[in-house]
């Protein structure tokens, strides 16, 4: 364990490569490559000469680091005119149904990449691969949530072109990814039928924190109880500025209007 | 368990500021509505300390309140809940506090 910030071998993160099927097990995970930037000096032998008590003002954003390299992160993708959007929603939602169908349409037009954060398992990430797109996935290991750093490391690894689009798989999780900017230029929250109307008020802050929000397997509702209308007003209740689409990744319905906000998304 | 992750930023920017010095004291300030429990901070930090500057230390939350400002009334006031309206009936507002995720400060000898 390091013995500054306490974090665990054990429990960090794994970008992979799916090509050679190696793990690259982030002994240095707190540096970027890309960015060269790097999360704290380790102050191993430093010896204390204090001899009394004083207080140290810090005034600082617990999530101040993490900021700091999302805010790198958005300026690359600016410099390369990438758009990046970060999916979230909670397991079983349909996202990576929804990421394949989107990467199929858009496939012959514009070059797309995937980063495929889960807890466990390349299933995910061998799902979007069949796509033909190119894709590396993140093990978050005990992480619930890809940070910052994690996106910064599977960047490296991915090296997506100029002009082109990358979409972040977050882990499924309603709660942590709300908390932790990754330079996405949007946040796309996945809301499905299958689920309660009532989750926007119930995880409020990954709908504050979203941009857009896919209601997803509107070709269930005939068999459901959803109500629509509740979900809607209650996620423009707690995010009056959320753009809302309804589909159903499954059947195509609705996903034309999705994929035409991603292209007006593009820029050049 | 985002308080894992939150806790081990906590303890890194402690090792980065204290340079070494051991630290006896910490004081975060947690939002109201921030979508974090300071029991399970208090949990993680306990055991991310272990073996680092900041082990041993006391950990000091102040939660702050959620504050609201009305555009209809111009009140100011406490929110008691994340989508209370103001006391007027308005629920045209913006909430000004109560989401905060800060180190404020430490002690260190």
């Amino acid at each position: 364990m390091c013995i500054t910030c306490g974090c665990s071998d054990t429990a960090s993160p794994r970008v992979s490569n799916l090509e050679v099927s190696q793990a690259d097990h982030l002994s240095n995970h707190h540096s970027s490559p890309t960015h060269g930037e790097h999360e704290h000096d380790h102050v191993h032998g430093h010896h204390n000469t204090h001899d009394h008590e004083h207080t140290v003002l810090i005034e600082q954003a617990i999530l101040s680091k993490n900021d700091r390299i999302a805010h790198h992160n958005r300026q690359w993708f600016q410099e390369h005119n990438i758009l990046a959007l970060n999916f979230v929603s909670s397991p079983g939602s349909g996202k990576t149904s929804l990421l394949e169908q989107t990467i199929r349409h858009f496939i012959d037009n514009i070059f797309i990449s995937v980063i495929e954060g889960d807890q466990e398992t390349f299933r995910d990430a061998e799902r979007i691969q069949q796509t033909g797109c190119q894709v590396v996935p993140i093990n978050t290991g005990a992480g619930c949530h890809l940070d910052a750093n994690m996106l910064a490391r599977g960047l490296e690894e991915l090296h997506p072109p100029h002009n082109s689009l990358v979409m972040i798989e977050n882990v499924g999780n309603l709660i942590c990814p709300a908390l932790f900017d990754l330079g996405e230029q949007a946040k796309v929250v996945i809301l499905s039928t299958t689920e309660g109307e009532d989750k926007p008020l119930k995880y409020p802050h990954i709908f504050q924190a979203s941009t857009i929000m896919i209601l997803n397997k509107i070709d269930l509702l005939p068999h459901l109880t959803f109500d629509v209308d509740k979900c809607l007003d209650y996620a423009r209740m707690v995010n009056p500025h959320i753009r809302i689409f309804q589909v159903s990744a499954t059947t195509g319905a609705g996903m034309q209007s999705w994929y035409d906000w991603v292209q007006t998304q593009r820029v050049g | 368990m985002h308080e894992l992750s939150l806790t081990r930023h906590i303890v890194s920017i402690l090792a980065e500021k204290a340079q070494g010095a051991k630290v006896t004291l910490v004081t975060l300030e947690i939002g109201k509505f921030s979508p974090v429990l300071p029991d399970a901070i208090q949990f993680c930090f306990d055991i991310v300390t272990q073996g680092t500057v900041a082990e041993g230390a006391e950990l000091e939350i102040i939660e702050t309140p959620g504050m609201g400002e009305c555009h209809t009334c111009g009140a100011h006031f406490e929110l008691q809940q994340m989508f209370a309206p103001c006391p007027c009936g308005s629920t045209n507002m913006t909430r000004l506090s109560g989401s905060e995720l800060n180190i404020k400060q430490m002690v260190v000898t």
